[in-house]
């Protein structure tokens, strides 16, 4: 039987076609949206509740979802859209593909409600084109699934309401995860992020008001109406409401993707991965996706996992995509391939990401080769200060806080390597007791 | 929609594909199903586009050339010179790296002797340069064919599927 306190992975627990549409309204799926149809919940008061929940934005930044709904012009007669991100490629995250995978239904029930909400009768789902196999098929097979059984369309269920929802398909660029990037590359441009303001809520897909959503976000909508704000608020801490799943990857024994109420301490998420690989040493955690800040051991391990206690400890939550190294790690080459992945995946409109992504892979590059100098390790930080906070999106902010927070936290791996012709410290004769 | 006179370098097939694309947005946004149509477009073509093709996609959506090359070279999943039948890509994003990612790609290129970025040539495999993580870290290490999603991949895993290739 499934668990009872998840929320996106309510179906989890299903041996047999988890995804399917029976088993969602076995655990009282589109119940929330029955509701809505019957007319108990207006918009404001959808919106109402959700601001009640707390519920925080899981796409990266951890954006108030209520406050973010509550900024669309939801009464006022133009097209209003609504756009859910299933780009997902911020490194190291990988949960929205489970919810694609195995409970879509969560997340076309928290769209069909969220778009009533925001005024909104068509929602687009944009997934990301590397999941044209698997995901695409579910989340489309659902979406007909919920059509044949009339919870989307027009006048659904005699209610008045229209909604229809889509599916789009991208094509690979991480640029397109940016809800800018998303909205240019779903009008069929290339994803480069557009300047703000105007916000997306004033002008989006095609300058009409629209809201883009993280998958995860959507997908926690039904839950809450349907078990009231108070619930979620209750199942996570002050600051952080209800459950996240955390991708856990790396140097763990059993790395998936946990859902686990907001607050849980990082020693019991590591003890529910199974602990260390192998019983090794921990080296460092990213907490939240390869954008935050990398934390060395001592600053996470009596941390607890929510926005504000990471936040105090020095990093970000995220995407609760939780990258865990073992003291074999090599920072320095952790670090380089973190520059190449932005250097790569920068679209090229701002020039301080541009060249500076650029410049910090070439010199990671060059200290690794044996060839750097301590300069250089200057000449890194002074680079990514001078992209943070001076492009267009937060792409280069992304850049910037990798080499900032590894130079902080593990310079003498860098300054070892210099001094020792570009060997690792982790590859030192001594490298155990280092 | 049903005015516009018939492309012929696009099939039936790929024009029904690009219609059903068109029909999810406004009147007038056709644009948008670009993405799509080239997906379509390139799955027929084996894998990768001609300047004819996308040509043919820019007639088809009533946009110009130029912007339909300037989202083929964009996005990565697009290849815009001749590749391999089955297109690997091996993750070797932060994750994936940790559990051992760069011995897969190596194993790989020693099996198919070519490095990463190239085709073989007899024109079975093409070893795509990925550089972006394919979101499924938590199955580390992983590799992508032909959109299919391979996991916790070892040496003796990647061999198997490879060996089920045409
Ligand atoms: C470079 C970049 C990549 C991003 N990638 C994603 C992504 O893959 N998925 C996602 O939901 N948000 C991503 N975001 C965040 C979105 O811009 C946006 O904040 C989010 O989708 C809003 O949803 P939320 O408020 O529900 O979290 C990315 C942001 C940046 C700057
Ligand atoms: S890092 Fe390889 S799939 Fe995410």
């Amino acid at each position: 039987m499934p668990e009872h306190d998840l929320v996106c992975f309510a179906t989890r627990g299903f041996d047999s076609e988890p995804w399917s549409l029976d088993n969602y309204l076995s655990v009282g799926g589109y119940r929330a949206w029955q509701r809505v149809l019957d007319g108990e919940l207006d918009r404001a008061a959808i919106i109402e509740q959700v601001k009640a929940s707390g519920l925080r934005g899981r796409g990266g930044a951890g954006f108030p979802t209520g406050l973010k709904h509550s900024f669309m012009p939801r009464e006022a007669p133009m097209q209003k859209y609504l756009v859910c991100n299933s780009d997902e490629s911020e490194p190291g995250t990988c949960h929205d593909r489970e919810i694609l995978r195995l409970n879509p239904h969560s997340l076309i029930e928290g769209m069909a409600i969220s778009a009533y909400a925001m005024g909104a009768t068509v929602a687009y789902n944009y997934i990301r084109g590397e999941f044209i196999d698997e995901p695409v098929p579910r989340f489309e097979a659902a979406l007909q699934e919920a059509y044949d059984a009339g919870w989307l369309g027009k006048d659904i269920r005699g209610s008045g309401i229209d909604v229809d929802i889509h599916t789009f398909v991208g094509a690979g660029a991480y640029i397109c995860g940016e809800e800018t990037g998303l909205l240019e590359s779903l009008e069929g441009k290339p994803g480069k992020p557009r300047f703000k303001p105007p916000f997306p809520a004033q002008h989006g897909l095609y300058g009409a008001p629209t809201t883009i959503n993280n998958t995860q976000s959507l997908a926690s909508i039904p839950t809450i109406i349907l078990k009231g704000p108070q619930w979620f608020v209750d199942v996570g801490v002050e600051g952080s409401s209800g459950t996240a799943i955390f991708s856990i990857s790396g140097h763990v024994e059993r790395p998936g993707n946990y859902e686990l109420p907001l607050g849980i301490p990082f020693r019991k998420l590591l003890e529910i991965a199974g602990g260390m690989l192998g019983g090794r040493e921990l080296k460092a955690v990213i907490p939240g996706g390869s954008s935050v800040p990398v934390m060395p051991a001592g600053n996470i391990i009596d941390a607890t996992m929510d926005f504000d206690a990471i936040k105090a400890a020095g990093s970000s939550l995220g995407t609760g995509a939780v990258v865990v190294m073992d003291e074999t790690t090599c920072m320095v080459g952790m670090l380089r391939r973190i520059s190449r992945f932005y250097y790569a995946e920068s679209c090229g409109q701002c020039t301080p990401c541009r060249e500076g992504t650029g410049w910090l892979y070439r010199v990671l590059t060059r200290v690794m080769e044996g060839t750097g100098t301590h300069a250089d390790l200057d000449m890194l930080v002074d680079v990514a200060n001078k992209i943070e906070g001076h492009t267009i999106c937060a792409l280069g902010d992304a850049a910037a806080w990798p080499v900032q927070s590894f130079l902080k936290h593990f310079r003498h791996e860098f300054e070892y390597m210099i001094d020792h012709g570009g060997r690792s410290i982790v590859a030192a004769p001594d490298a155990a007791a280092a | 929609m049903s005015a516009r006179a018939f492309t012929p370098e696009l099939s039936a097939q790929v024009c029904a594909e690009i219609d059903r694309w068109v029909g999810k947005f406004p009147a007038g946004r056709q644009r948008s199903a670009v993405l799509a149509a080239l997906h379509a477009v390139q799955h027929e073509n084996g894998g990768y586009l001609t300047p004819e093709l996308m040509n043919a996609v820019a007639d088809y959506l009533e946009m110009p050339p130029i912007q339909v090359y300037e989202i083929a070279t964009f996005y990565s999943m697009f290849e815009t010179k001749p590749v391999g039948r089955h297109s690997i890509s091996v993750c070797t994003n932060i994750s994936c790296m940790l559990r051992g990612a760069d011995d897969i790609v190596a194993h790989i290129e020693n099996r198919l002797g070519i490095r990463t970025g190239e085709s073989t040539p007899d024109g079975r495999f093409y070893l795509k340069q990925e550089e972006e993580c394919l979101a499924a870290c938590c199955g580390a290490p992983m590799m992508m064919v032909d959109h299919r999603y391979y996991e916790n991949l070892t040496p003796a895993a990647v061999d198997e599927v490879l060996d089920g290739l045409d």
